[in-house]
Parts: structure tokens; sequence; C-alpha cells
């Protein structure tokens, strides 16, 4: 099936139907659009405050669980869990905090954070060997791991790592010794974000440069031709995947506590397991690109964020354009397949 | 105690109720082998097209904009899973992220202003004869609003046109291996249209029920994960629907236990009650994975051999 000039007629309407979807339901509000998109661009690129202290600070979770799912997804493991091994590392990482808070920070910080990565592989782990040993479908695994997570979460703030006074549902702050050092004076972007850069290169030099990597994109692109053609353990690697990726979203969880909240509370997560899915394959699954993606949806929910706040427009706008790429990227890919076939 | 009891029961069923209806739809959804993470944006555009609906109409036009409204999303759904062939899981999460982004918008748009003063009404319960005086349960299962009878009614009646009518049998060829269903002269597309057509339908209407039946008002993101929990009822009821039927109520009842436990004074974490049931899902699974109860394509894409 031959379609002329797909390369760039889909592209360009995905664009435009976005972009045009987003103008439509402001007006459809009867909101002041020049007014909400001025307070958008203000709040995620206006300053250097707002590009460094909203827009990065918001990349960062979302770098993390972006090469969570997108790593898993590279391998064929529909990981839909990031969200609920978010919050199992930020739940250790916090629990951790406290534990080693009196330590030196060259020891304490790492400890907590590995705690952090570790709970989100264990938790990603969980689902691996449902899957292995009984087959049970990731999808709804991780589904049903996210709730239980939230909840853990829920429990914890309530009871065992309630703050000293009993009357919030969060956790005490941590002491400076869990705490990751921020990048600049009077800004709240903090080392995480680094790191999470460097991991993505990594793991882009992981996955095109070594023999594992490989395998893990052999799986992902067929796993009975891996299995039979590569002699690919495909289950295996795809166990393995599923549980460094379970570590990637914790070690985000444990990023954003001993970065930026210093604390434990109910919905710590706007969702960052979701959104990721967007960055995810915005990126094209591609760990360089994610970083790029990342900052894009950094940069809309800071946004979206002020135009709550200057505007009236309810932040969950950014939800809507976060869909509409996801659907948009799946009828490019519709198109692209159209060419080949 | 028996009045607490009564209480407990009636409004285990009650929470139910929209669960129920839910896992109807995506029970027929899954046994054509889609799992549809869209059912949660079906529920919240259920939920705001009832608040439309009943605001501008009656109790029927929101009824009928709710299920409307679960419709157009799952006709989005299908129209990117059949049509653009894209994988369900990503596409289900995209159709829920917009649906849920959508109401919210256009709720704070056109009720902003008028914010949690704004109601509708809500259906009265029906007391249905003889039954509601049956002790022990007769109140508290037969003295409900009238959409709470369907959760009842169409668990026999679903189970009965699965196995016994000639639609139900494509429906669960499809789920089972669409070539086959195929080559027996069955469009698989076709009966997985009509399947998250079915799934949208009922989704919408949980969302209905939600705000007419129940809660009287709208809020954004209301439909709080319903869809979700819907996906784990089915798998809970393995994929019979008798057995939603009664996943459902263990929900609703787990999820009225944490007032019993308050009202009695002990000191149990609720949320340990509100995770119990998916701990229950995965164990089932864990459980009856290898027995095959679940329909041996689900989750997986049409072949070209299938179309």
């Amino acid at each position: 099936m031959h379609r002329p000039g797909a390369r760039w007629v889909i592209p360009g309407a995905t664009l435009l139907a976005v972009v045009g979807s987003v103008l439509w339901i402001l007006q459809a509000g009867g909101y002041d659009t020049a007014r909400a998109l001025h307070a958008l661009w203000d709040g995620a690129f206006g300053s250097t405050y707002s590009l460094v202290s909203a827009t990065l600070v918001r990349a960062t979770p979302l770098l993390f669980v972006g090469l969570a799912v997108g790593l898993a997804f590279r391998a064929g493991v529909l990981n839909i869990g990031a969200e609920g091994q978010f919050l199992a590392g930020a739940t250790v990482a916090v629990a951790a905090g406290f534990a080693v808070g009196g330590w030196p920070r060259l020891i304490a910080l790492p400890l907590a954070r590995l705690a952090g990565a570790a709970a989100g592989a264990g938790w990603a782990g969980l689902a691996a060997w449902l899957r292995r040993r009984f087959g049970v479908l990731e999808v709804i695994s991780t589904l049903m791991l996210n709730f239980i997570a939230a909840y853990g979460v829920s429990f914890a703030v309530r009871g065992p790592l309630q703050e000293p006074t009993h009357v919030y549902p969060q956790t005490a702050e941590l002491s400076a010794a869990v705490r990751l050092p921020l990048l600049f004076d009077g800004h709240r972007l903090h080392l995480g974000y680094v790191l999470a850069v460097l991991l993505a290169v990594a793991l882009w030099w992981f996955l095109t440069r070594t023999a594992a990597g490989f395998r893990v994109r052999a799986v992902g692109a067929g796993a009975s031709a891996a299995r039979s053609a590569g002699g690919i353990d495909a289950a295996r690697t795809a166990a393995w995947v599923f549980v460094a990726s379970g570590a990637l979203a914790g070690l985000g969880g444990a990023s954003e506590v001993t970065g930026v909240t210093y604390a434990l509370y109910e919905g710590i997560s706007p969702g960052y397991g979701y959104s990721a899915i967007a960055v995810a394959l915005l990126g094209r699954l591609h760990p360089v690109a994610i970083i790029g993606t990342s900052l894009l949806f950094g940069a809309l929910e800071a946004g979206a964020a002020a135009m709550q706040r200057d505007a009236n427009v309810p932040s969950v706008l950014a939800a809507v354009v976060e869909a509409l790429v996801v659907l948009g990227v799946l009828a490019l890919d519709h198109a692209r397949r159209g060419r080949t076939d | 105690m028996s009045a607490e009891y009564t209480d407990f029961l009636q409004a285990s069923v009650r929470t139910a109720t929209p669960l129920a209806l839910a896992a109807y739809g995506e029970l027929v959804v899954e046994r054509s082998g889609v799992i549809n993470l869209g059912l949660e944006g079906a529920i919240i555009a259920g939920a705001f097209g009832a608040l439309v609906g009943a605001g501008a109409g009656s109790l029927g036009a929101g009824f009928a904009l709710a299920i409307t409204a679960g419709c157009a999303v799952s006709v989005l759904m299908a129209v990117v899973v059949l049509w653009l062939r894209a994988d369900a899981i990503i596409a289900g999460t995209a159709v829920t992220m917009l649906a849920l982004g959508l109401t919210g918008t256009l709720y704070r748009a056109w009720y902003g202003a008028q914010g949690a003063a704004l109601s509708v009404p809500t259906l009265a319960p029906v007391r249905v004869a003889a039954l509601a005086d049956v002790p022990l349960f007769g109140r508290a299962l037969f003295e409900q609003p009238s959409v709470t009878y369907l959760l009842y009614v169409l668990a026999v009646a679903l189970w009965w046109w699965m196995r016994s009518t000639h639609a139900g049998l494509a429906l669960r060829a499809t789920g089972e291996r669409p070539a086959a269903a195929f080559a027996a002269g069955i469009s698989p597309v076709k009966v997985q249209a009509m399947a998250l057509l079915f799934g949208g339908a009922m989704g919408g209407l949980a969302g209905g029920v939600l705000v007419l039946a129940q809660v009287g008002t709208f809020a954004e993101g209301l439909s709080a994960g319903r869809g979700f929990i819907a996906i784990a009822i089915v798998v809970l009821g393995r994929w019979s629907a008798p057995g939603v039927a009664g996943a459902a109520l263990l929900f609703g009842a787990a999820s009225q236990l944490q007032y019993v436990f308050q009202s009695l004074g002990w000191p149990v974490p609720y949320q340990l009650f509100l995770a119990l049931p998916y701990v229950l899902t995965l164990l089932v699974l864990a459980g009856t994975q290898r027995r095959a109860e679940s329909p041996a394509w689900l989750g997986r894409p049409l072949d070209d051999d299938a179309r």
C-alpha cells in the first residue's frame, strides 16, 4: 500500500491537530487564549527561574521514568508499572534516609538512593517473576502493583513513617546528609538531573555498543526470531530488562524525595509513570532523545501549572496534550508501516 | 448491629454497582482478546456526560449522554487499535489520559463558577416487593436505585449470551484464536469493534451511575481508577459474568469495611482493605493463568491472517 506524501502530511497534520485541539479546547472553555498561552510560555521558559527551577525540576522525574519505560518497551516488556516502581523507590529511599540520616553524606546519600533503586527493581521484579513463573500478563500485574504501591504510601505516611506530631499525612523531613546538592544557588535544580542525563547517555551506549544491549534490542524486535536465530534466552533477557526498568523508576522516586520534596506524602507523583509513556514514545524509545522529550514535557507541565495560576486554565490540559502526542505518534507509526507494506 | 450490618451490605452493593457495570463491559472486550485501558476514560467521560445531560434536561438525558460519551471514547479506542493497528495498552493509556484531561478542562470551564455547590438530581431507590422483605440481605440487595438491578440481571444474561448465542460464540472464538474465527467466516475486527463499543457504553453507564445514583455531582478525576479496578474484577471473576458480579461485590465490600472498622474503633489500617482486592487479584492470576481461563489471544494484536 503506497501513500504518496505521507512522510510530510502525517507529521504535519499530527502537529496541527495537537495545536488545533488545544486552541479549540481553550476557545470552547471560554478561556482567554492569548493570556493562557502567554502564561504557558512564561511558566516554562519565561525566566531563568522558570526554566531552571520549574521546567528542569519537572523534567527530572520524567527523564528517570521515561528511560525506565523506554528501556522496557525496547525489549517488548509492557511495563506500565513505572508509577508503582517510582512510589516504591520514593518510600524506601525516605525510610532508608531516616535510618542513615546521621551518617556522613558521602555514604548516606548513595545508600538511600540505592535503596530506592533496589525497591523499584524489586517491585518490577515481582511482576517479572509472576510473568516467568506463572505467565501473568505484565500489563495487568503492574497495574495492580501500582494500586498496591499507592495504598502502601498512604499507609506509610499515616502509620510507621508519619511525622512525629502525627498531624499531617506525610513523613518528617530528611536530614541534610541525605539531600542531593543543589546545582545553583537560589535554584531548586539538584544533582539528580545531571545523574539522569548521564544515565541516559550510558543507557544509549549500553543499547548500541554492548552485546547485552544488542540482545535487548533483538528480543524487542521479535522474541521468537531472537530465540531461534540468535540463541537468545528471550524470557530471561526480558525479565532482567524489567528489573532494570524498575530500578530506573525507583531511582526516579528516590531522586524526587532526596532532591526536591525531602519528604514523602500521598500524591508525590502526579502520574509520572503514565506521562512516562508519552515521554518514551515521543522519544522513539531512544535514551538520548528521551532527554529532549522529558524536557519538553517538563516544560509543558511547568507551563500548565503557571497557566492554572495565572489564567485559571486547569493544569490537566497538559494531560490532553500528552495524550494527543501519544495518539499522534501511533498514527505516525501507522503511516510509516503503510509505506513499507 | 443489625442496622449497621444492613447499612454495610447496602453500601457495598451500591459501591459495587458502577464497578460491576464497567467490568461487564471489560469482560466482553477481553473475551474478544483486547485489554481496554481506555475504560477509565469511558467512565470519566460518562460521568461528565451525565452531569451535562442531567443539568440541562432530566435523569434520562443524563444517562443517555453518559452512554453516548462512553461510546465516543471507545470509538476513538477502536479506531486507534483496529484501524491504525496500534498497541492497545499504549492506546488505552492515551485515551484515558485524554478523557481525564478533557473532562477536567471542560468542567472547570463550564461549571467552574458553581464549584462544589453544583448538584444534579439522583435516582431514588426502588423497592422490589417481596424480595426486599427477605431477612438478612433483602433490604440491602433489593432496595437500591434501579440501575443496581442491572448488576444482577447482567450476571445471568451475559453468561447465557456468551455461551448460548451465535454472537457470543463468535466473541469467544475471536478472543481464543482470531485466525480460526476468521477462517470460519467471522470478522475479528468487527467483533472487537462491537465489543469495544459495548465496553465503552458500559463504562459510560458506570460513570453515569456514579453521578446520577451516588454522588449527585461531578469532580475532576471522579472515576478515581474505577476503570482499572474493573479490569482487576474481570481477572478476579475469571472471565465469567457471574464471577465478575461476585468479584465486584467483594471489591465493594472491601472499600466499605474501612467505615465498619472505624465505627467499631478497631485500629486496623484501612489501606489494607483497599489494597487487599488487588493482592487477591494477583494471587488469582498466578493461580489460574496456567489453567487457561483467560482468553488465549488476550492482549495480542490481530495477525494479518485474521483480518
